[in-house]
């Protein structure tokens, strides 16, 4: 055992590491000095835990056995992950976190009795609450990136009042609770915010998924604060809090970055229906290419800008549209990445499949610098990507995506898409793009439509 | 200062270092900045040991193992994939990449 002085530095120290680790993740450079930081901190915070004073260690083997069970499942899954799968599984770990939250107010609850002081219950039924919908809700999340369920709003009629009847549940069940402890009223309060957390993400749209877990992950944070509180932890209190603060503001940037308004991502934007259908199912006509096509638009430019999007690493083709931007090069063609702040399933995200595909990080530009330059870009190549490009964006004042800043490819010589099929963006909309006089299809699997473009171009 | 009100201090200045430190970071750095700052509040587990270590009763031990399970799921897994996405920032070509490329041929 080690003293309750020396027991509380050392907790000190340790918030002072995640301080340090949250710092460091906000520059590129030190990012992963940042993260290994936190590690060691949470790595000394578990050990010392055994040494504390109040410990009995009457379970320890229980303990010890979950933690290694826990260790067996969270360090596979972390690294077996593919890159692609990366938000599902961010979500997935911060709805674990929400859910042990929970259940640690929930056992503290019951160990509370009738000699509890009030602000110790508040925050204990705090903790359930916000626990609770932080779990269902990433749940939903999950099931969302991975297209389990449709990545579409689900709307159904009167779900906005049954949403508010179920906060307004949650929240009397709450006052019940409050006011008589018991093991009934702490369960129905329970599970009504499990069912509340599941109705709130519902009508979120697939493109907006990524704000929400961030959302969520800043009320985990919360949720551990107030455990701390009733722990009387002072480290959970200042984790818990470096979290919910850091992750409100970047739930802001998040949506700021694709030009939402917090407000209107969680109470009905993208409620409106997809207006995929204005030109009434008429069929109109797309120039589409073959791979001969392509190559030689993309061997007589003088620049190219490349602009991935999911479709890319849906297709695994990171490495091959690096083979086609070298093979460029080494023809005198000036090459670099348009990459969205967005561009793939989370902000960064794409930063992070080019990364794994070894692009130098150096033609890897940003939206704003990227989009002055495409007026003197001869061919734009926007592989597997679609709303980031989307002119409705700008022009069509209503639609959902309207305000997001985009690439603004249209601007450039040339266009040319690789695409499955006409299916529209992860937010359903039509591109009108699409059907520009400049603009070149390519259909396919993009991996299979860069391998040859990449042999015609050797060929030429 | 009573203990409640020192918490609330803690509290209060914690809310604005959150603020503070993350006012400035580039898009780029978005999401190994969410997945680090969830593996962060895996601390819990700390929380989730203490209550299943004063555990008195059979429920409160086997919810208490139950956190204890989750939490280290949530801390130990955050930390892991945050290094894995920030490894792959340094985007310097490696033998063990290319045999990952070869590896997705053939899917």
């Amino acid at each position: 055992m080690i003293s309750k002085n020396l027991y509380d530095l050392i907790g000190l120290a340790i918030a002072v590491c995640f301080i340090l680790a949250l710092k460091g993740l906000s520059s590129p450079k030190t990012a992963r000095r940042g993260n290994l930081i936190g590690a060691f901190g949470a790595l000394i915070a578990t050990a010392v835990v055994f040494r504390s004073p109040d410990m009995t260690l009457h379970h320890k083997w229980w303990i010890m056995g979950a933690i290694i069970f826990g260790v067996g499942v969270g360090v596979p899954a972390a690294r077996r992950i593919q890159m692609t799968q990366m938000p599902q599984l961010v979500a997935l770990f911060n709805g674990v976190g929400g859910g042990a939250a929970a259940l640690v107010a929930i056992v503290e609850y019951l160990k509370l009795g009738s000699a509890a002081s009030t602000p110790d219950v508040v925050a204990t039924v705090f903790t359930v609450i916000v626990g609770c919908v932080s779990f269902s809700g990433s749940i939903v999340t999950f099931l969302k990136l991975q297209e389990l369920m449709t990545t579409r709003p689900v709307i159904f009629p009167g779900g906005r009042f049954v949403i508010a009847a179920t906060l307004l549940g949650t929240l009397g069940c709450a006052e019940w609770v409050i006011h008589s402890l018991g093991n009934v009223s702490i369960t129905v309060m329970a599970v009504l915010a499990l069912i509340f957390g599941v109705l709130f993400v519902l009508p979120v749209g697939g493109a907006d998924v990524p704000i929400v877990i961030s959302l969520l992950n800043a009320f985990t944070g919360l949720t551990v604060a107030a455990s701390g509180y009733v722990l009387q932890a002072t480290l959970l209190i200042v984790a818990g809090t470096l979290v919910g603060a850091s992750g409100t503001i970047l739930t802001r940037l998040m949506a700021a970055a694709m030009g939402r308004s917090l407000f209107g991502t969680l109470f009905g934007a993208f409620t409106a229906k997809p207006q995929a259908a204005v030109v009434g199912g008429e069929v109109r006509s797309v120039k589409a290419g073959s791979p001969d096509d392509v190559a030689i638009l993309l061997n007589y430019a003088q620049r190219v800008v490349i602009v991935p999007g999911f479709g890319l690493a849906v297709a695994q083709a990171q490495h091959t549209v690096r083979e086609l931007a070298d093979l460029l090069t080494s023809k005198g063609v000036d090459v670099a990445y348009g990459i969205h702040p967005v561009a793939g399933r989370m902000p960064g995200h794409m930063n992070v499949l080019l990364a794994e595909a070894s692009v130098p990080y150096e033609q890897l530009v940003e939206m704003d610098e990227v989009n002055p330059t495409f007026p003197q870009t001869d061919v734009v190549l926007v592989v597997g990507a679609n709303d980031v490009v989307n002119p409705a964006a700008k022009t069509t004042p209503g639609c959902p995506i309207y305000g997001m800043p985009i690439l603004d490819v249209a601007s450039a010589g040339n266009v040319i898409f690789l695409k499955r099929s006409m299916r529209p963006g992860f937010a359903g909309i039509e591109n009108e793009l699409l059907y520009d006089p400049k603009t070149t299809l390519l259909f396919g699997d993009a991996k299979d439509s860069l391998t040859k473009v990449v042999s015609a171009l050797k060929a030429l | 200062m009573s203990n409640g009100l020192a918490l609330l201090s803690i509290f209060v200045l914690s809310v604005f270092i959150g603020f503070e430190v993350v006012s400035k970071v580039s898009t780029t750095l978005h999401t190994p900045l969410m997945s680090g700052a969830n593996a962060i509040h895996g601390i819990i587990l700390i929380g989730a040991i203490t209550v299943a270590d004063h555990a008195d009763t059979n429920l409160e031990l086997g919810l208490g193992i139950a956190a204890v399970v989750l939490a280290t799921i949530n801390m130990v897994g955050g930390f892991v994939v945050t290094d894995r996405m920030l490894e792959m920032f340094k985007g310097k070509p490696r033998v063990k990449k290319e045999v990952e490329s070869v590896g997705g041929e053939s899917k």
